[in-house]
């Protein structure tokens, strides 16, 4: 009883601290590696004792900065969403990426421990449920805020995400359909599988390339970061967290970054296999032409593990990348990427897999 | 306005896309590549950023560079301007204050009592250093960064004039930064 607690706890705890971690350290990642695309430093000042440590304390410099703010709350704004929306925003960012399986099932003492924060047959349609709610502590920061400005950029979000969402649905449609499943355990799973003789991995950026590049610029949109930050638009409308000052402003920064955690953890479960590593299976290394190396299962397990974060963290650089490159979309160049670009295109994309897949099944 | 019409690669818009990425990537691996390389002791290559660390690194100022004014010194270290008034004269923003006095020396006509320059006023034109029939007053110093709480700790008296000296040949300041007296914490 104690130690199925402990191992329940555990397993929330590592989502927990891995997600709030990498969210955090992506104000220190996005910092520095703008500065390292564009011939600069960036910010290295910060210093504890003398040490710099390349600028890792300016994270812990900033939130000490932010919780010491005024916290001021605008005369006409309303008494409880204003202060309510930021906590809306962060917690389902936090709590979408709980579906998300990080390893296969480890098997320690006795006991399958599924490696998940929560084991859902549905779980995509979860991690979906919680993206899209998010976007309610947007509305409510902009809507309660009494701000012309940050009503705007709330409208905009909740166009933004509408469309953004229904590309994300729609391109994930093929992945459902090849792996059939719903649970993102099974579709990693599936995903352990080769094509060539055993050489490819069957890996969705593999069975799914057009969906690959749909969900990820949809998801990119679902973050609401460059360059689809029209919910913000810095030198226009500054948008919906115009009127939010100290920690509650840090918290809707954190939820983007929260968000692309999110994001780049789901790319990596439905497109890039997983924790899976090519020719790396539960009983040790196989190589295509027969050559195996033997390995324990718990050093599998932890490759695995590792691998997953591997692949969530080039993610996240891939997605600072865009970020750093592209300029920001105008309103209704937004508008229309999402409903004439990726929407039709990944309407196409399951008719196509399903013709595909008939053709498959009578060879 | 007119715009140019974009060819089809444009429009797809994605390949360009990954154009501008592999231009941002090869950036930002190249500069990773030369950080890591110096950060393993190999000075010698080509650094990873064009930034300069300011208060610990300069960039070369010219040698003709108009800095914090300084009064040349005789070699007993009384000042070598005979308070003739030409620079405050000439100066386009009546910032030099002088008070003239008798010298002990026949030969030398005047001293000033007094040499106040007000550098919040100042335009750094260097007409004063032109105008200066002694060669008494220079602007080599190299010092740029002199700042104050107040109006009052501007005004740059005599004896901290007469206290500087010229910078470096590289442009680099040889005295220290003078602290007015009555700048605050």
């Amino acid at each position: 009883m104690i130690a199925d607690l402990g191992i329940a706890f555990g397993r929330v705890a590592f989502v927990m601290l891995f997600v709030l971690n990498l969210g955090g350290l992506m104000t220190w990642v996005e910092r520095k590696q703008s500065a390292i695309m564009q011939d600069r430093i960036g910010a290295n000042r910060a210093s504890i004792f003398g040490f710099r440590l390349i600028g890792l304390f300016h994270p812990l410099a900033d939130a000490i900065k932010m919780l010491t703010k005024e916290d001021f709350r605008p005369a006409r704004a309303d008494r409880i969403l204003f202060p309510l929306a930021p906590f809306v925003s962060v917690f389902f960012a936090l709590v979408a990426f709980a579906s998300i399986p990080f390893g296969d099932t480890l098997r320690l003492a006795g006991r399958d421990i599924p490696l998940q924060a929560v084991t859902l047959n549905v779980g995509i349609l979860y991690v979906f449920g919680m993206l899209s709610l998010g976007v309610y502590g947007v509305m409510m920061a902009g809507w309660s805020s009494a701000n012309n400005y940050a009503l705007l950029g709330g409208q905009r979000a909740a166009a933004l995400m509408i469309s953004a969402e229904i590309a994300i649905g729609t391109s994930i449609m093929g992945v459902i359909m090849i792996y059939g499943s719903l649970n993102m355990q099974d579709i990693v799973r599936g995903q352990g599988q080769y094509f060539l003789g055993g050489w490819l991995p069957a890996w969705g950026i593999v069975t799914q390339p057009l969906a690959f590049v749909l969900f990820l610029t949809a998801g990119i949109a679902a973050t609401k970061r460059i360059p689809f930050d029209t919910p913000e638009g810095e030198s226009e409308i500054i948008g919906y967290f115009v009127e939010y000052s100290g920690m509650k402003f840090g918290m809707f920064a954190m939820a983007d970054f929260l968000e692309t955690v999110v994001i780049a953890g789901m790319t990596t479960s439905l497109f890039l296999g997983g924790w899976q590593i090519p020719y790396l299976g539960a009983e040790g290394v196989r190589l295509p032409w027969g050559w195996a190396w033997p390995l324990p299962h718990l050093v599998v397990v932890l490759l695995q593990v590792g691998a997953f974060v591997v692949k969530v963290c080039v993610m996240i650089f891939f997605m600072m990348l865009i970020r750093w490159t592209l300029p920001r979309f105008r309103y209704d160049q937004a508008m229309r990427l999402g409903w004439l670009g990726l929407f039709p295109l990944s309407i196409a994309n399951i008719v196509l897999t399903g013709l595909v897949l008939v053709a498959w099944s009578h060879r | 306005m007119t715009r140019a019409p974009m060819s089809l690669r444009q429009r797809f818009y994605v390949l360009d896309v990954l154009a501008g990425l592999g231009l941002t990537a090869a950036h930002f691996f190249r500069n990773m590549g030369r950080h890591t390389a110096r950060a393993l002791g190999r000075r010698t290559g080509a650094r990873g950023a064009v930034t300069i660390q300011y208060p610990e690194e300069r960039r070369p100022y010219s040698p003709r560079l108009r800095s914090l004014h300084r009064l040349v010194r005789r070699e007993d270290g009384s000042p070598r301007c005979v308070a003739c008034m030409m620079c405050e004269t000439v100066c386009p923003a009546h910032c030099i204050y002088i008070v003239a006095d008798e010298h002990p020396n026949p030969e030398i006509e005047k001293v000033p009592r007094r040499f106040d320059i007000d550098l919040g006023k100042c335009v750094f034109c260097g007409y004063c250093v032109e105008a200066c029939p002694e060669d008494a007053i220079r602007m080599d110093t190299g010092i740029l960064e002199f700042s104050s709480y107040s109006r009052g700790g501007m005004i740059y008296t005599k004896e901290m004039l007469l206290s500087l000296e010229p910078a470096h040949a590289d442009g680099r300041p040889r005295s220290p930064i003078p602290l007015p007296p009555n700048r605050k914490p």
